[in-house]
Formats: C-alpha cells, sequence, structure tokens
C-alpha cells in the first residue's frame, strides 16, 4: 500500500495488490497541511504538518484518529524507526522531537538537542542509534540514547563567502553503512560519511533544487526528485567486475513530471514520486521485473478513483463536486439532429445554476443530486447537509433544510433513490443510513441497513434499483452486501472476490448487480437468485479480452439503457464502453477496439466481426459518462490543460532548438 | 609527436611544432589502424587494406617487420596484455558486409617478412569502422557496436552479452550506435548515438541488471568518444565543432571548447594525458591541452562541401586560394602543404542547421599585383537572390586584406565571371575589375577619389560602363594580356571590347554550342583568343585578322593559360576520364597530352609559378618549367602534374609515372575517414627532423643515402657503384626520351598536315599513337630503374636484419 498526501491536506492510500486502485481517501481540510506520511507499528499511519500536530489516520472510517501537538511550531518532517515503535519528527523550531507509538496514538518520549533552523528532513540509522536531520546549510547526525548532535556537517563548505547562497538540504537518507545521502536546493546529491564528517561522492543531477530522495530497502538503489520534473535514479555498482569496491553511479534520468517532484518512493521493484503536477508516477525497474509486459508498463495517476459528478437525469442537471463547494449546472440542448461525427448547434447553452460553498475549513467528502432535481446532499467530516432546490421557470432557489437527523458522521457516499423519495447515506462499519425526503423541504431518518457480519470497515459505493426495492453497498472490506428496501432487511451476500469494488450499479429490469473490480473484471450478480447470472459465469469460463485487462484506470461508472437491456454502458478515464451481453465476447486474436475497422467493412463482414465491447475513445480524459435518456447521453470531460494551466509555471528549461 | 595514418603513409608531426617529422611509406593501399606497441612505446604498428602489418621503428622512420596477414585489414587493436598478438577486423569469407574480430597472432622469429596466418575469430558481426570496437580495462573484455546492438565479450569468462535498443524510441530518437570507448580502469562502456545522445553502460557482466545512464548535450551525431588516461573525464565529438568534456560521467558537468572549425570524426588522448586531439572534417587536426585549451593546429588543405571559386592562385604569396571555411577563403601554401591563412568573406556566424541557406562565397578575382581581391558571396532563397561583391585591398601593414568597398546586387541575377585588367608593374592605368552576369550584362569598375573628405578611406570603387549584347546572358569574361582588350562571352558569341573606350571592336562566333571558356594567349601569342564551346570544339582566333585560325574537336572543361609561358592547358572529358591537352596558341598540335589524367571529372585547374623555374628536365616537360599545373577534381582532390619525378619511383607503391597526388592526406582519409592517431610521450628531437625537401632533384640513390640514418649505412665503398649507377640511368633516361621526341615529331607532321584539312576526328586518332609510344618508353624505364633501386634497398635491409 501507498499512501500519498496532498497539498490540501487530503490523504490518499493506493492498494498496489488491488491493481494499484486508489483505496482510500481521505478529504482534506484547510488548517491541516500534511508535510510527512509514514506507516509505523504495523499498518498504522501517521501524517505530520505545518498545523504542529501528529496525528494517526483511521484508514477503516477515513478520518484522522487521534493527533497529539509537538510544541515545536510547525512540523517539516517525520521519520519512523525501522521497528517502527518510535517517530522523529523535525520542527520549525530547530528540535527534533521522538515520539512513541502506543496503541492509542502517540506519547511524546523526549526531545534531542534543539538547534537554530528549521530541520526539513530526517532519517534514522536502521539501528535506531542516531538520526541525520537536515536543515539550512547544514545536516547533523544525532545520538539517540544521548540526544546529542554527534556530527554536524557543512553542506556547502567549499563555497566562496561572497557567493554564498542559502542551501536548503531538502532530504536526507542514512545508510546503513553509516553513509548519509543529503538531496539540497543547489541540485547536489551527496554522499557524507557521518563519523568524519567528509564528503565521499558528490553528484549535481539538476541545475534546480533535488527536492526528494528515497533509498530501496536493499540500499543499492536510490531515487531522486528534482524540481525540473525529472527524477533520477543512483545505483551502487561495483566499479570492476568482482571487486568489492562499489560506487555511487546516477542511472537513468525519467522525465514523467512537468512541475516539481516532490515526494519520491522507493519499491522493490518500482521508483513512485508525485508532484506538483497533481500525477503519481510508477515507473517499474525493468530489470526487477521478471517478464515484460502488463506489469512493467509505468503508470500514471493524475484524477481520482472515484465519481465526484452526480447526474439528476430527469432535470437535467448535473452536479460537480469540488473539494470546497459544489457546482450545479443545467445541460444545454439542442434540437436538431445529425449523422455520427458531426457537431450540432446548441440552442440553450448549459447554464450553472448555483454554487454552493461549504462553509468552516473541511473539504467535502461525498454529494449527490437527485434524478428529479430538487434535492441536494453533501456530507462533509462533521457534518451533513440536505438542500431543496427549488425551480422557478429558469430561474432556481435554494433552501437548507435544518432538521435533518444527528446521523454517525461522515458519510462515505450518498444515493438517492429513482423516484426521489429516499435518501441512502453511506457510513462507516458497513452501516446504511436510509432518510426519507419529505415535500416541501424536511427529511425523517426511516432505517439504518447493518451487514449482519459487522464489519469495521466503512461503506464506499452504494447502488439502489430503479424499482426502489434493492440497495447494494461495497465496504472497505471489499464485500457487497444487498439489502431489500421493502422490509429493511439484509437480502444476500455476493460471493467476495479478491480485489477492490471500483464501481456498482443494479439493472433496472433484471435486477442484476453489474459489478467491476480494480482488476478490470466484470462481474453480474441476480440479486433475485442470489448468483452469478449465466453470462458472468461464460465470462469468467471464457476471459475477458487482453486489452481490456491491461487499461490503467479502474471503472467508475456503470449505467444502464432501459430499452436495450443487453447493453451495459461502462466508463473509465480514457474511454466509454457500450457492452453488449447478446454478442459474443472478443478473443484475445481479435481487436478489442474494432469500432472504426467495422466501420469499413461491408455489411456481412461486419457481422462477423462484431463482438461485445464497443469502445468509444474519443472524449479524454472522461470524469463522467450517463444516460439521460435513451438516445441522449452526457459525458464530462476534464482537459488536461485546463488543470495545468492552475499550476504554477513550471522551471524555465531551455530546450534545443526553440 | 603525434602520428596520423593519412593515405597509404603514416604521417608523424612533432606537437611542438607542428612540422611533418617524419613519413612513413610502405603501405600499398590505404593504411587502416595505427597502433603503438604496448611492449615498445618507439614503436608503431600500422595495418592497411593491402592486408599487412607493418611495425616500425618511428623515430627513426624504419620499416621493422612487415606480418602479411592476407585478408583485408580494416581496423587494428594492441592490447598490453597480449605480447604476441594484435586484434584486426578482417572482412568474413564468403560474405559481403559482414566483417570480424580477430586476433591475429605475431610471431616472434626474425626475418623482414613473414607470414601471420594464425587468425582465431573473437567476435563475429562487427561494424567495420574502427570507432565500433573498444577494448576495456585491461583487455578483461571487448565492446562491439553494430546498429542498435552492443556485445561485450569477456575473454577471461568466455562470456558473451548482447544489449540491443530499439531502432527508435518514442520521441522520434535515433538509437543508433556510432561510436564505443571503453574506461580505462572501470568497467564502464561509453557509446555515442545518432541522436547526439551518450550512454554509460555499467554492470554489463549481468545481462538482466544491467543499466546506463544518458548524457545528452550533442543535438546530432556523436562522431567520437575517448576517456582520458585515468577515466575521470569523457571527451565527445560530433558536427557541432565544440569538444565537450564530460567529468566523472556526470551530465551537470561538463565543459565546452567550442569553434574548433568543422565536425568532430576523431578523438585521440596522449598516453601521458597532457594533451588531446581531434581530427576534423575538413582535413585538420587540432592539438588541445589537457584542460580545454586549444594549443595548435595542424592544416591541411581544407576541404569544403562545395568549391565554387575555383582555383586561383595569389600573386602575392603564390598560395592556392579557394573555399575553405563556409563562408572564408583559404590560402593554402602548396609547398608546405600548409595552410596560410583563411580570410573571413561572409563575416557571418555560420548556423549548422540542415536546409538552412546560407551565405555562399562564390566567385574570387586578385588583381595582377595581388593589391586587390574581388569576392562575390550569394544567398540564393526560393525566389529571390542576395548578391555581394566585396572588395578587399591589401593592407601592407596588418598583412592582409581590408574591406574597401562593398556592392550589393552589382548584378541582378548571377555573376558568372570575373576578372581584373592585368596592369603591369607600373599600375600608370588605375586597376579595372569587369563582372559579367545572368542579367545580360557586363559591367566595368574602377576606383574612384572619393571626394568626401570625411569618408574614411581616399578610394572606393564604382560602375564605370554597362555593356550588353544582344541581350544574351554574358558567361565569361577575360583581359588581354597588355589590358587593352576585353573578351565576353555571350552564349555563342565572343565580344571583344576596347577597354579605354569601350567599342565594340569585333565578335567571334563558333555555332553551334555556347562558349565555355575564353581566354587570351601570352607573350609571343597574345593576339590569340581562344575559346572552348560546350559542343565540343576549341577555337583559336586570330585578333589580327579577325579570323578563326584553327579549330579541334574536343570537349573541353577547363581551359587554363598559363600567365608566365604561352602554354594554355586544356582539360577535356571524354566519357570515362579527364584527359590533359597542353598547348601554343599559335600551334594547334598540343605540346602535350595526357591520357586518364584521373577517373573523376576535373573542376578547376590553377597553374602555380614556381619559385626557380625548373631547370632539368626534358622538353616534353618545358611547359610546366615555369609553373606547376593543379588540378582539383569534383571529389575534391587536388592533383599536380609533375615532371618525373626521381622519389616517385623510387616508391613502388606509386604505380602512376607522372601524375602524383601531392596532397594525399586530402583525398582518402576523409572520404574514408579512416584517421587513427597516436601520440608518443616522447619531446621534440629537432635534431632528426628530416626536412621534407619537395623540390629535391637528386638522384635516388644519393636521396636514399642522405635518407638513411649514419649509423646504419653500409661502407662507402658498398655505396659508391650504386651512385654510380644511378648517375649513369639518368643519362640513359635522357637518351630514351629523345628517341620518344623524335618519334613526336614525326607525328607533329602528320597532324599539322591533317589539321589543314580540318579534318578533325582523324587529328584525335592520330593523338593517340606518340602517346602509346612515349607510355612504352617510359614505362620501361621505370621498370629498369625500379629494378635498380629494389637492389639498393635488398642490400641494405638484409644487411640490417642480420646485425
Amino acid at each position: 500500500r501507498l499512501a500519498l498526501a496532498r497539498t490540501d491536506g487530503a490523504v490518499e492510500v493506493y492498494n498496489f495488490a488491488a491493481n494499484y486502485f486508489q483505496e482510500k481517501a481521505i478529504p482534506g481540510h484547510e488548517a491541516r497541511s500534511v508535510e510527512a506520511l509514514c506507516w509505523a507499528a504495523g499498518d498504522r499511519l501517521f501524517g505530520a504538518g505545518l498545523g504542529g500536530d501528529v496525528c494517526e489516520y483511521d484508514l477503516e472510517r477515513l478520518r484522522v484518529k487521534r493527533s497529539a501537538d509537538g510544541f515545536g511550531g510547525p512540523i517539516w518532517s517525520m521519520a519512523a524507526s525501522s521497528s517502527g515503535t518510535q517517530l522523529a519528527i523535525g520542527c520549525e523550531d530547530g528540535s527534533v522531537k521522538l515520539f512513541r507509538v502506543v496503541p492509542d496514538g502517540v506519547q511524546f518520549e523526549r526531545s534531542l538537542d534543539r538547534q537554530q533552523g528549521r530541520i526539513l528532513c530526517l532519517s534514522w540509522h536502521p539501528s535506531e542509534t542516531h538520526i541525520a536531520a537536515g536543515s539550512i546549510d547544514l545536516l547533523r547526525v544525532f545520538d539517540v540514547s544521548s540526544g546529542r548532535t554527534v556530527q554536524r556537517i557543512m553542506v556547502n563548505y567549499h563555497v566562496q563567502k561572497p557567493k554564498k547562497r542559502e542551501c536548503v538540504v531538502w532530504s536526507v537518507a542514512f545508510l546503513s553503512s553509516g553513509t548519509v545521502v543529503s538531496s539540497d536546493s543547489f541540485g547536489r546529491v551527496q554522499f557524507w560519511d557521518w563519523e568524519t564528517g567528509t564528503l565521499l561522492e558528490s553528484h549535481t543531477v539538476s541545475a534546480s533544487a533535488a527536492l526528494a530522495l528515497a533509498v530501496s530497502e536493499k540500499e543499492d538503489s536510490i531515487v531522486v526528485g528534482t524540481s525540473a520534473g525529472a527524477t533520477y535514479q543512483f545505483q551502487l555498482l561495483p566499479v570492476k567486475m568482482g571487486s568489492q569496491e562499489k560506487r555511487w553511479v546516477r542511472t537513468k534520468p525519467f522525465q514523467h513530471h512537468t512541475h516539481d517532484v516532490r515526494a519520491v518512493a522507493h519499491s522493490p521493484t518500482a521508483l513512485i514520486s508525485g508532484g506538483l503536477d497533481a500525477q503519481l508516477v510508477i515507473r517499474p525497474l525493468m530489470e526487477k521485473m521478471q517478464k515484460k509486459g502488463y506489469e512493467a508498463a509505468l503508470r500514471k495517476f493524475t484524477f481520482p478513483h472515484r465519481r465526484l459528478v452526480s447526474c439528476a437525469r430527469k432535470a437535467r442537471l448535473l452536479l460537480f463536486q469540488f473539494s470546497q463547494h459544489l457546482e450545479l449546472w443545467r445541460l444545454g440542448s439542442t434540437n436538431e439532429s445529425g449523422k455520427d461525427g458531426e457537431v450540432l448547434p446548441v440552442c440553450r447553452m448549459p447554464e450553472h445554476l448555483v454554487q454552493l460553498k461549504s462553509k468552516g475549513p473541511e473539504h467535502i467528502y461525498c454529494s449527490c443530486v437527485s434524478p428529479c432535481g430538487s434535492w441536494i446532499a453533501y456530507s462533509t467530516a462533521s457534518r451533513f447537509h440536505l438542500y431543496r432546490v427549488q425551480h422557478e421557470g429558469d430561474g432556481v432557489s435554494i433552501k437548507k433544510v435544518t432538521d435533518v437527523p444527528k446521523l454517525l458522521l461522515p458519510a462515505y457516499q450518498l444515493q438517492c433513490s429513482a423516484d426521489s423519495g429516499r435518501l441512502f447515506v453511506a457510513s462507516d462499519r458497513g452501516s446504511v443510513h436510509v432518510l426519507q425526503l419529505l415535500e416541501p423541504g424536511g427529511c425523517k431518518h426511516l432505517h439504518t441497513l447493518r451487514p449482519p457480519s459487522g464489519t469495521p470497515e466503512a461503506v464506499y459505493l452504494l447502488a439502489s434499483s430503479a424499482d426502489g426495492n434493492w440497495l447494494a453497498a461495497a465496504s472497505g472490506d471489499w464485500e457487497i452486501h444487498v439489502y431489500s428496501l421493502k422490509r429493511f432487511k439484509h437480502h444476500c451476500t455476493v460471493p467476495t472476490y479478491s480485489c477492490a469494488v471500483t464501481a456498482l450499479a443494479i439493472h433496472p429490469v433484471t435486477n442484476n448487480l453489474v459489478i467491476a473490480y480494480s482488476d478490470q473484471q466484470l462481474f453480474e450478480f441476480s440479486i433475485p437468485e442470489k448468483q452469478y447470472t449465466a453470462w458472468s459465469r461464460t465470462v469468467q469460463n471464457c476471459g475477458l479480452h487482453r486489452a481490456w485487462l491491461e487499461r490503467d484506470s479502474p471503472i467508475t461508472h456503470i449505467a444502464f439503457n432501459p430499452k436495450k437491456p443487453s447493453h451495459i454502458l461502462l466508463h473509465d478515464v480514457y474511454m466509454f464502453c457500450v457492452l453488449d451481453k447478446s454478442l459474443p465476447l472478443p478473443d484475445d486474436s481479435a481487436s478489442l477496439m474494432n469500432q472504426s475497422a467495422l466501420k469499413q467493412l461491408p455489411e456481412t463482414a461486419r457481422k462477423r466481426q462484431l463482438h461485445a465491447f464497443k469502445i468509444c475513445k474519443k472524449f479524454q480524459p472522461l470524469l463522467f459518462a450517463d444516460l439521460l435518456d435513451e438516445n441522449c447521453l452526457v459525458m464530462v470531460e476534464r482537459p488536461i490543460m485546463d488543470i495545468k494551466t492552475q499550476l504554477p509555471p513550471p522551471i524555465q528549461q531551455k530546450k534545443f532548438g526553440t | 609527436y603525434l602520428l596520423c595514418a593519412s593515405g597509404d603513409f603514416v604521417k608523424m608531426y612533432s606537437v611542438a611544432t607542428e612540422e611533418t617529422v617524419c613519413l612513413l611509406q610502405g603501405h600499398a593501399d590505404l593504411v587502416t589502424g595505427i597502433q603503438l606497441n604496448p611492449q615498445n612505446h618507439l614503436q608503431l604498428y600500422s595495418s592497411s587494406l593491402d592486408g599487412t602489418i607493418k611495425l616500425w621503428d618511428f623515430t627513426d622512420g624504419i620499416l621493422i617487420k612487415t606480418f602479411i596477414v592476407g585478408y583485408k585489414l580494416l581496423a587494428l587493436y594492441a592490447l598490453a596484455s597480449c605480447e604476441d598478438s594484435v586484434f584486426a577486423i578482417i572482412p568474413k569469407s564468403g560474405e559481403r558486409d559482414s566483417f570480424q574480430l580477430v586476433s591475429v597472432k605475431l610471431t616472434k622469429t626474425a626475418g623482414q617478412e613473414m607470414e601471420a596466418k594464425e587468425l582465431s575469430v573473437i567476435l563475429d558481426g562487427v561494424d567495420e569502422s574502427p570507432k565500433h570496437t573498444a577494448f576495456g580495462r585491461e583487455g578483461e573484455y571487448v565492446a562491439s557496436v553494430k546498429e542498435v546492438n552492443l556485445q561485450v565479450y569477456f575473454f577471461k569468462r568466455k562470456q558473451m552479452n548482447r544489449f540491443s535498443l530499439s531502432a527508435a524510441n518514442t520521441k522520434g530518437g535515433n538509437n543508433r550506435f556510432t561510436c564505443v570507448a571503453c574506461h580505462p580502469k572501470e568497467d564502464c562502456i561509453a557509446t555515442g548515438h545518432g541522436d547526439g545522445k551518450i550512454r554509460l553502460w555499467r554492470n554489463f557482466y549481468h545481462n538482466k541488471e544491467y543499466t546506463f545512464s544518458t548524457l545528452h548535450w550533442h543535438h546530432d551525431i556523436v562522431m567520437d568518444l575517448a576517456f582520458s588516461v585515468e577515466g575521470t573525464s569523457l571527451l565527445s565529438g560530433g558536427v557541432e565543432s565544440v569538444l565537450v568534456q564530460w567529468h566523472n560521467g556526470s551530465d551537470c558537468k561538463k565543459d565546452f571548447l567550442p569553434r574548433l572549425g568543422s565536425a568532430i570524426e576523431c578523438i585521440s588522448v596522449s598516453s601521458d594525458g597532457t594533451s588531446y586531439c581531434t581530427s576534423h572534417t575538413d582535413n585538420r587536426i587540432t592539438i588541445i591541452n589537457s584542460n580545454l585549451r586549444f594549443s595548435k593546429s595542424i592544416q591541411g588543405l581544407i576541404k569544403g562541401r562545395d568549391v565554387k571559386t575555383g582555383l586561383v592562385v595569389d600573386p602575392r604569396t603564390k598560395a592556392l586560394v579557394l573555399n575553405g571555411e563556409p563562408g572564408h577563403l583559404q590560402f593554402y601554401c602548396l609547398q608546405s602543404d600548409k595552410q596560410l591563412y583563411s580570410l573571413d568573406i561572409v563575416q557571418q556566424e555560420y548556423i549548422h542547421q540542415a536546409g538552412l541557406n546560407q551565405l555562399d562565397l562564390v566567385k574570387v578575382a586578385f588583381s595582377a599585383q595581388g593589391k586587390w581581391l574581388a569576392t562575390v558571396e550569394e544567398r540564393e532563397e526560393e525566389t529571390d537572390l542576395e548578391l555581394q561583391l566585396k572588395l578587399w585591398v591589401y593592407d601592407e601593414e596588418t598583412q592582409s586584406f581590408k574591406l574597401n568597398t562593398r556592392i550589393n546586387m552589382p548584378h541582378e541575377d548571377h555573376i558568372t565571371a570575373m576578372c581584373f585588367r592585368d596592369t603591369d608593374e607600373l599600375e600608370d592605368d588605375p586597376p579595372m575589375l569587369v563582372t559579367a552576369g545572368k542579367d545580360c550584362l557586363f559591367k566595368a569598375w574602377v576606383i574612384v577619389e572619393d571626394t568626401d573628405p570625411e569618408a574614411q578611406q581616399s578610394v572606393s570603387w564604382s560602375c564605370d560602363f554597362v555593356g550588353s549584347y544582344h541581350n544574351y546572358q554574358a558567361t565569361n569574361c577575360c583581359f588581354s594580356e597588355d589590358g587593352s582588350l576585353l573578351a565576353v562571352s555571350f552564349e555563342e558569341t565572343v565580344t571583344v571590347w576596347d577597354s579605354v573606350t569601350w567599342d565594340l571592336k569585333c565578335t567571334f562566333c563558333h555555332p553551334p554550342g555556347k562558349i565555355r571558356n575564353i581566354c587570351f594567349g601570352r607573350l609571343t601569342c597574345s593576339k590569340y583568343l581562344i575559346g572552348a564551346t560546350d559542343h565540343g570544339f576549341l577555337c583559336c582566333w586570330n585578333l589580327l585578322s579577325c579570323a578563326l585560325e584553327w579549330s579541334a574537336q574536343l570537349n573541353v572543361l577547363v581551359l587554363q593559360p598559363d600567365p608566365l609561358s604561352e602554354h594554355i592547358a586544356a582539360v577535356s572529358w571524354l566519357s570515362k576520364d579527364s584527359s590533359l591537352f597542353v598547348f601554343k596558341p599559335s600551334e594547334p598540335r598540343p605540346v602535350c597530352i595526357q591520357r586518364n589524367l584521373c577517373k573523376e571529372k576535373i573542376q578547376f585547374a590553377a597553374f602555380v609559378p614556381r619559385d626557380i623555374p625548373e631547370t632539368t628536365g626534358s622538353e616534353k616537360y618545358l611547359w610546366l618549367r615555369r609553373s606547376q599545373l593543379y588540378f582539383l577534381t569534383n571529389t575534391q582532390e587536388l592533383i599536380t602534374f609533375s615532371t618525373k619525378s626521381p622519389e616517385e619511383r623510387l616508391t613502388p607503391s606509386s604505380k602512376q609515372l607522372a601524375v602524383e597526388e601531392s596532397l594525399p592526406m586530402t583525398p582518402f582519409s576523409l572520404l574514408l575517414g579512416k584517421h587513427r592517431h597516436q601520440q608518443s610521450q616522447e619531446d621534440v628531437d629537432l635534431g632528426k627532423v628530416v626536412v621534407h625537401n619537395h623540390h629535391n632533384q637528386d638522384s635516388p640513390a644519393v636521396k636514399e643515402l642522405l635518407h638513411t640514418p649514419a649509423h646504419v649505412l653500409p661502407s662507402a665503398s658498398f655505396l659508391c657503384p650504386i651512385f654510380i649507377n644511378s648517375l649513369l640511368t639518368s643519362k640513359e633516361n635522357k637518351s630514351a626520351e629523345e628517341v620518344a621526341d623524335e618519334v613526336e615529331m614525326e607525328s607533329e607532321e602528320a597532324e599539322d598536315d591533317l589539321d589543314e584539312e580540318r579534318d578533325i576526328t582523324e587529328m584525335e586518332q592520330d593523338d593517340l599513337r606518340p602517346m602509346d609510344l612515349l607510355g612504352e618508353t617510359t614505362c620501361k624505364l621505370s621498370k629498369s630503374q625500379e629494378k635498380e633501386l629494389r637492389k639498393i634497398r635488398k642490400m641494405d635491409y638484409s644487411w640490417i636484419s642480420s646485425f
């Protein structure tokens, strides 16, 4: 698992076993910036930030479990000892403090020698006897038992006095051999011997700063991220064949980011980097891979693996969820029709109806709009809001529903029933609250659905059936429970599959539950019969097409066409697919994306070539796609350039030939 | 010393003085590789396409041993760890374009020539270029690249690793390997690539866990790579003509030595590490200090992309003047095979980029005493043409040319010819320049005194007269010797103008065919005007009678009058080869005919006046007494026509009798890019510098005597008969020549008769006869003499070997 923190304080957890699925996402908080994250004491995730607190994250309930004040001003760095029992934090006031990880949080243990200058980075020696700390212009090594500074290394001692600029040590790593590796704002990666304080090697990797550094577990490889967007790998290689003398050599450069690389990690088989351009890049190391192929492919994550758009089909409204506000838009329309590939003129422009700002520092967890378009609900970490939207001609007015029932917060997912009469609120411990929406503006708690076995994990996906009888809920332990809404009773549990659920939907006609997993498998489960359908079994027997299984991004939404029951509409970030169950599945020899090829073929040949997957890659990156009515589909695209323009300008680099 | 393979020779230059110290000759074909003997740093191995490896003592210039391998040797490597064998690349038998690396066992037995047939194949499928294979640290492994594959063979483990890159990476780069170098101390291989990247391979003894880092500065092919002696820095060079020094394999620390003139072909590092040396595509070797400070350069004739100016002789220095570096004019001294200087004409920075039209120097002319220099540069865009005429005055103080006048767009279209009026020493006539252009005009330019007192210079040039003839394009112009008449050719017609009054005196025409060349006769023949048409006629008009004196059918490409004699050289192109005819305008029979001059088309020719008129020499070469004739072929080989040179017959390698390549370095080494340099760590021993005498007319035996160091010479009594013999042969030679002349005389009479009848084709056939005869006699001569010489050589050497 990989945890990452964003500048807005959000923390995300990616599960590598589940095909790099973004398994958990803890929304951010205005006052809580996260400067350092570390796993300690097993699977516990700790974070520290400029707020000055060390907090532990509750990954089951997706919120901060406990926090403790560091009493040292803003915390710039945190490192866990190799056994995971101790945490060291580096504070603004120049102190390094040790915390002991106890079952219920962290406990302040002691403070090491305080000196001038903020501590920007920390690293434990694997034996837990020493800590290396990087500050401005210098590096210090502390003895943990005595708490004293045992070595002080000036990073740019050899620079002439008048030319001296401040040199920030951005990152430091303590190797078991006693070598301290530092990366600094001059773009250097330097290797020091801590005992003598001498420079062993110095490599200049970039003209700008080298911001982040990570060492592999075997200590034979280092990854360095620079503010020019490039990451570099250093390897410890023997100088001569068979000789013991080894040297760090800069080997491969990778340029996957456009902006600063702020964080890097080194897994046994891959280099992981994340930067200011909001992308997470996982670059597998070819030499560590058993074979070439899907496993060895580069992964880039730009968009969240969950749905941030909800659609009111009947009212033709779209609700966009941002980190601190919601936007309600009315879709434009056209009364002309045209051929395939044409762009029709819009007779009514899309209209921005409402912008709802969430109050307080907390970020929005989830949101939803009812199919009729008259209810909007959203939830932050501590509050749940329900609004009644009144449509008055073209205008719209909004009214907050005041007497919302006190629920166990936060809500992890919100879903309205097809008739807009009920609101389902996903909550922790696997429970789902059912609220009755009352006219003209009120609501009532009807029931709380709970899984029979009980689970500590929160529900993060919901799907209700069109007839209002069934509700499916997927929780963080990847179990899917189906409840009967008529009797408010648990109906059945879908057999657990060893992968994360990425999307869930119930067919309006057949009441089959269609499930998409993060390893790109598709299942169809018949709710009335409590078993997988025949089609699902054939899919499992035949196997899906390889090109389908090797896609990068998970399916984030599933929709159906009530007029054509055999069609399933799926989409991920890069494609939109209509899955026709009545057609045969393609085998690996056939091309998965054959729509353009099919167009060229004559009618008879086309019949033979047809298969179940009809894929459209025209819209990229695709955030949302849903069926409005039988011949109308809404797609939400978020151009990468839009995001890029909001970013600060990258470091100017002269490109040859421009 | 710096050693460099150049054509069939190995040249040794002194690093301190840039002089050629010694020329090692003995290979019968192109020298492909030279390596210092790792066991003895005063010895040198050289390999050649003639299938031999020769071991030289280069300080004395003595050939020690010859190993006959029997295959074409394309590259040579020597290792300190393998005492008795060297490595060479040979073509694979039975397959074309397939080469293999073999180790050649060199036996230690005594003897001058020996067979080295013990070959063992090490690598198959290597590239033929010597830059594509390199031996690693202490000879533990060998790395060879071809296309996109790198193969490394470990001698001890007998293990072969192969690595390959994808043919073209996603960003459109070219991953093809272009060169390889191995770190002298560590296990690190540096490879250069077609897209300008340098990869440093490490950990390559694991087939899987190998790794490489990339250095990228060059924007085009990396031509060569070399590690410094300790391996702390890596040198690379390419078409940017910048030498890049990379420190510790780091991308960020690099030093540059820019503006080296032209693309770098090879890089070599001296064994003591104090200097580097680069060779360039323009036939130059640059010696660079190890702190990347330019030290010296050894410049031959610059090979430009295209010589447009033709061969012009600077009257002042007697140097050959032609296009040098882009936008520059080079002054090349023929006697010392050196560039005197380079004059920047265009005065604009040259930008290396494909498809960019640069200003190009197209015409050059000197006034008679070399006081004025006129240059024309042009840039042709798709629609418009940019022309500039520049006039330069020789500045006695700075000893170089100074820009005097610049004329933009002197003509509306390309300038086809340009000439100065030759004035006598007194210079009572002001100099005059005539330019002929495709815009159907010719213009005369004269000096005017500048009346403006604020002007910086007192004189400048301006247009004096514009002439045209029936709106035909002017193609050539030429002044008569005394400067009174100007001949301008307009397509098919030659017009003759009075240069004072600008009256059209007369016109000549020899239809069909446009006039390609015109020139006036000199001295006693100044009443004749010679013209060559592109229809294959050479015509001679008498200016007094205004009538055609004679004409001959000859497809003349180049017509060049000798400024110091009446002779005119015409080079004709007949189907496959060029022939030279030398004639006097007063007589239609040629003075000299040389068939099969060379296989390439000859573009330009020039007579270079000799410093001292040649005294000896038979009648046949009488026309070469006062000046020497040089040709430039379209492959940019400079060829000279020399009188019978005794040195030529001495060397068994040169089979041609009369045509000598005065500049073997220029053509071959550059065409095939087979320079290899090696440098000894010895200081220059000035006492042993052998004077390179071009004009030594001594007999071969004397020459041999003088060249051989005294301590290896046999006793004087032994040498005496040879010495006398050699003197005898020269007499014999003369008598034979006389016989030949008689034959020639006979045929001349016949020719004369035929000429009167104007039966041109007959004459052509007749020409062949004396030629053949001549060839036979000279052949015989050379053989007899050669035999003699071989005897000398054998005696000499057998004596050495017995020593």
